[in-house]
């Protein structure tokens, strides 16, 4: 009987990462995409965004973060049949 | 810089490791904490000196020095490291303390600016190779956190009386069906919001170093020196990306606290 716990883990990993990446990627694009727009309509206006487009990306990708914790947690932590 | 790490990859037999099945356990290890003088658990609670905990108190003694050896150059107009410094307290004061805490923000400074300067130059020490960061073991983090919950909710209890401080959970303008629900998420989500402060930033600096480690790691487990082209350039670059984070996640864990505390004092609701 084949054990395929630490397979699964590796499989379960791999799918939550792609989940993260493909959210953090369309929400700090979003993000990015009104920073330019916002930059675009007021020129001076430029300081204040940046500021502010800097902290919320690493916010964002705080969240996927959390993803890659779990997904550590599954590669490094998962035990086999018998261990 | 790359050559300590490299070496300490290198000279790791993966068949030693034992109880990791697979080569790759060895990267973990470079990330994670272990003893270096066992002391015996006093009453149940085990204070053996770890290696972040010796990285903190390399942090610590590293600031006492810098702030006090810089106190001689302040005056009417400081110069030096004084200056430096007195750049850095207020821009936090200008963006940190004043828009979220109000006129009475400069009680929380001590505390704000204490874990402003503790949790960089724990990130930035742990650039340096050989050296290990402190906050990226959760222990450090979440007291970071519980001392931030602990200081926000008792400064709003104090401020508002035990009552309006329970009171503040419920939104005014909420239907009588809904309330407990309401007030029970929101009571719910102050304790999340501190725990997810604490995890941002373990998260951050852990994935940082992981993956520095794990893609010089990859030399090893390819058993090759022509992944060393592609790795150690790949290497350097997520390097300078975690200086970046590092300096962004302090300020945001800054400015965080200061929120959480800002929203325990207020009084719109």
């Amino acid at each position: 009987m084949i054990d395929f716990s630490l397979a699964f883990a590796y499989l379960g990993a791999g799918i939550g990462v792609a989940g993260a990446t493909i959210g953090c990627g369309i929400g700090i694009g979003k993000l990015a995409s009104g920073a330019m727009e916002g930059v675009s309509r007021q020129p001076e206006a430029v300081g204040d965004i940046r500021g502010m487009m800097i902290l919320t990306a690493a916010m964002i990708e705080g969240v996927a973060l959390f993803s890659v914790l779990v997904c550590v947690l599954l590669i490094f932590a998962t035990k086999t049949i018998g261990s | 810089m790359f050559l300590y790490n490299f070496l300490s990859l290198a000279l790791f037999d993966p068949e030693q490791t034992g109880h990791k099945e697979e080569g790759a356990g060895f990267i973990l290890e470079h990330v994670q904490d272990y003893v270096i003088f066992e002391i015996p658990p006093i009453l149940g609670i085990d204070i053996s000196i770890t290696f972040h905990v010796v990285m903190m108190w390399i942090a610590s003694i590293f600031l006492i020095l810098l702030f006090s050896l810089s106190k001689r150059q302040m005056g009417m107009v400081p110069r030096g490291m004084g200056n430096l410094l007195e750049a850095i307290v207020l821009f936090i004061k200008t963006d940190i303390l004043d828009p979220y805490l109000g006129k009475d923000g400069m009680r929380f400074a001590p505390y704000l600016l204490t874990a402003f300067f503790f949790v960089l130059v724990c990130n930035l020490l742990g650039l340096i190779p050989g050296a290990g960061t402190a906050t990226s073991n959760l222990a450090v983090t979440g007291s970071l956190a519980v001392l931030t919950f602990f200081i926000g909710q008792s400064a709003g209890i104090r401020k508002k009386g035990f009552g309006k401080y329970m009171k503040s959970f419920l939104p005014p303008g909420v239907p009588g069906f809904v309330a407990p629900l309401v007030f029970f998420i929101e009571f719910i989500g102050v304790f999340t919001k501190h725990f997810a402060l604490a995890i941002r930033l373990f998260a951050n600096m852990m994935a940082d170093h992981l993956i520095v480690f794990t893609f010089l790691g990859l030399i090893i487990i390819f058993k090759s020196f022509l992944v060393a082209l592609l790795a150690v350039p790949g290497a350097v670059a997520l390097e300078l990306l975690a200086v970046l984070i590092a300096l962004i996640q302090a300020y945001i864990f800054t400015m965080l606290s200061a929120v959480f505390i800002g929203i325990a004092l207020s009084e719109e609701h």
